[in-house]
């Protein structure tokens, strides 16, 4: 086992050269995923901007396949293969378990991403993300997939084993670190989410190449969204574990309770995925008692869970600047904030934008009856680019200015730039997930080439209000386009031209972390965070309104029974 | 230390919490039990529950009876594809076929009158998504779903397809009136 260690020396952070060496590679091609998924993007949203529409219809739903998988799967799971060898390895001070498993993990999710993209871009693979049957792609379209699943398994059983090399060979006192508890979360919530894909792709890939009659509709739908909706949950338990991690790095934040955050997480591993059912609130087959139970994550626990993390992160902020000296009013703390830091302003625009656009709208949507006003409309993409772009890629985007000096160990170039762009990015996602919303209020459809109805002799006319939304997305989702292209740019610069930056001390055995003496009873009481709170009453007074506008909404509807 | 560091206090489960964080918790426990209990009240006193009759059909068996209805009620026919526009009686079963790519056939109901609407696919999976009204109910083949439905307001209302059911599925619309 003869690795390296390098202790950065901006940072003081330890990383195994092994898993160095993984973590870049997985964050590059989850970033080239991203390239390719953003320039899909352009397709999708010039031609549902009903002025502009670019695409045939054709080439529209095949762009739009390559859009979701490109984004949804390939681009975050690469990325957060980087964030679980981190979380592991660099934050426990210890060897990565079985690199060599661990590349042959990269390379199987590498190739399956290849097939797979090779597989829509023939052209008879437009099937969409979700793949229903019994539309069939290419044998090798669900091929690729299962793949890339057995791929993210490996990366997940390396990140398990690398917990129990840091326990076995006492790398660290005490417990794990926070951030890397909701690593675990997310590497736990993956293992069932990658089962229930071959629980389902692998039947599908058989039927493809006509090894199996048939595959009944709704028993896959009920277990493709055991991968498809859980798949996004990995992203939740990731991206607030980032969320965390930019605190402590930007801060030295610490969290405002080691017990409410590590619950929090215990909740997510327990409920979330029961968010599954959301999918199918509007199907046959399944009974209201199952849907209520499943739908609200049982009593709304995972929910509950959000809603903690979402006080506790900016809470621990708070008191980290009040302990400065920020103590002015209510909000000096946040107004004094680095907001010129593109790591903190992601972070903080995505846990605001993943609260209340992407937080409230899924909570409403996932209400059982509600559902059937926004089920399939473009109102759950408008859901998912809050909680998925918003929430997650732009978290992650954030964290990519601090990798690049740590992991790359090259100066991000155009620093201007790199403060304004999770205001360009970010805000203007903002708005496309709330047009989206808007126009899927009003009932426009999700995955529609043509909202006119070009050569339906019954076409229906959108009210105007739908096609002012879909300009807007139009305009908007440009603009996040361009400014997440010239990001990619950035980035890729730096990689290759920023000024190279000192490598740091080599050692061939690592340092292992050790806690401090007890100090003798308990350190001094931190400051109390009531502009956290204030901020908290608004999100709940928002929900609250928002959630209760949608039930009159519903009432307002033909009699349903 | 911070969260990405270890716990200072080794038995950290132990550490009292912070009030407001308390506060906090304990009001979006009671809010997540609010919304609970929200969608259980509506099924007692709510109007707009989706039903869950169903029944396992063949497609051969789904089409027969939608021709039988249309045989019996059609009281004219509309566009260059002569789709029949069907008078079913109040309070009868009224069959719907989604297929690649329209909805068949028309139907004519009355306002406050109500109907057993069956809904199944002929081949993909499509989706039911009734406008100006805005309901959404997902169809799926070899299965009839039954909803009870009572229009409320008279009008001219379209069902777009809004479940991706291959190239034409921009053109699939069909029609209620509702008079």
């Amino acid at each position: 086992m003869a690795t390296t260690y390098r202790i950065c020396p901006r940072t003081g952070l330890q990383f195994d050269t092994d898993a160095e060496k993984l973590m870049r590679w997985n964050a590059v091609a989850g970033v080239l995923a991203l390239l390719l998924g953003g320039i899909m993007a352009v397709g999708v949203v010039l031609t549902r901007w009903p002025a502009v529409h670019l695409l045939s219809a054709e080439t529209f739903y095949m762009v739009l396949t390559a859009h979701g998988i490109d984004m949804l799967l390939f681009w975050i799971i690469f990325f957060e293969m980087a964030v679980l060898y981190f979380a592991s390895s660099t934050l426990l001070h210890c060897r990565l378990a079985t690199p060599k498993m661990a590349w042959l993990g990269f390379w199987l999710m590498a190739i399956g991403s290849v097939m797979t993209n090779v597989a829509i871009f023939q052209g008879e693979s437009s099937v969409m993300f979700t793949s229903y049957v019994p539309m069939m792609a290419k044998p090798h379209f669900y091929l690729g997939l299962i793949l890339f699943a057995v791929g993210a398994l490996i990366g997940c059983f390396v990140f398990l084993g690398t917990l129990v090399v840091a326990k076995a060979e006492k790398t660290y006192e005490g417990s794990i670190p926070l951030v890397t508890f909701g690593a675990l979360t997310a590497a736990i919530i993956a293992i069932f989410t990658i089962a229930s894909g071959a629980v389902i792709l692998i039947p599908t890939l058989l039927w493809s190449m006509g090894f199996i009659q048939e595959i009944d509709t709704l028993i896959y739908r009920v277990v493709w969204w055991a991968m498809g909706h859980s798949s996004q949950q990995i992203n939740v338990s990731a991206h607030v574990a980032i969320w965390y991690a930019i605190a402590a790095i930007v801060f030295g934040a610490k969290p405002m309770s080691e017990k409410v955050s590590r619950s929090a997480y215990l909740l997510y591993i327990l409920f979330l995925q029961l968010a599954c059912a959301h999918h199918l609130l509007a199907d046959p087959g399944l009974s209201a008692e199952w849907k209520v139970v499943n739908t609200s994550y049982f009593m709304y626990f995972a929910v509950l869970a959000s809603m903690i993390h979402g006080m506790t992160v900016p809470g621990a902020i708070e008191q980290a600047q009040r302990l400065k000296g920020y103590n002015k009013g209510l909000f000096e703390w946040l107004r004094k904030a680095p907001w010129g830091n593109p790591a903190f302003s992601s972070m903080f625009l995505s846990l605001i934008g993943f609260g209340f656009l992407g937080g409230i709208s899924g909570v409403m949507m996932g209400a059982e009856q509600l559902n059937m006003l926004i089920h399939n409309t473009i109102y759950v993409p408008g859901h998912f680019h809050a909680t998925v772009v918003i929430g997650t890629t732009l978290a992650f985007m954030g964290l990519t200015y601090f990798l690049v000096p740590v992991l790359f160990r090259r100066e991000v170039l155009f620093p201007g730039f790199a403060k304004l762009f999770p205001y360009l990015f970010g805000l203007s996602m903002y708005i496309v997930a709330l047009v989206m919303m808007g126009a899927g209020t009003l009932g426009v459809s999700r995955r529609h080439w043509d909202m006119a109805f070009a050569g339906s002799p019954l076409a229906y006319e959108w009210p105007g209000a739908a096609y002012l939304m879909m300009g807007l997305n139009g305009v908007f989702g440009t603009i996040a386009i361009v400014a997440g292209g010239l990001w990619i740019l950035q980035i890729v610069f730096s990689l290759l031209f920023g000024k190279k930056l000192d490598e740091g001390e080599l050692r061939n055995s690592p340092i292992p972390l050790t806690l401090p003496a007890p100090t003798g009873g308990h350190a001094a009481h931190p400051p109390a965070t009531p502009g956290t709170m204030v901020l908290a009453l608004v999100f709940l007074v928002s929900f609250i309104l928002y959630y209760f506008v949608n039930w009159k909404y519903l009432s307002s509807l033909w009699g349903l029974a | 230390m911070s969260a990405i560091s270890p716990p200072e206090q080794r038995i950290w489960w132990k550490a009292p919490l912070d009030k407001l964080e308390f506060i906090w918790i304990a009001i979006a426990f009671v809010w997540s039990l609010v919304m609970f209990v929200m969608m259980i009240w509506w099924h007692i006193y709510g109007n707009q529950n989706l039903a869950n009759v169903v029944s396992k059909t063949t497609k051969e068996m789904y089409a027969a009876k939608t021709q039988a209805v249309v045989d019996k009620y059609t009281v004219r026919t509309e566009t260059d594809k002569q789709i029949p526009v069907v008078k079913p009686p109040a309070g009868s079963d009224i069959y719907l076929i989604g297929r690649l790519w329209d909805w068949w056939p028309i139907y004519e109901l009355e306002k406050g009158k109500t109907y057993k609407l069956h809904l199944s696919a002929m081949d993909y999976m499509h989706g039911f998504s009734l406008q100006p009204q805005n309901i959404n109910i997902q169809v799926h083949p070899n299965y009839d779903h039954t909803v009870k439905i009572t229009p409320t307001q008279a009008g001219t209302y379209s069902i777009v397809c809004n479940e991706y059911c291959g190239v034409g599925h921009h053109a699939m619309v069909g029609r209620i009136y509702v008079k």
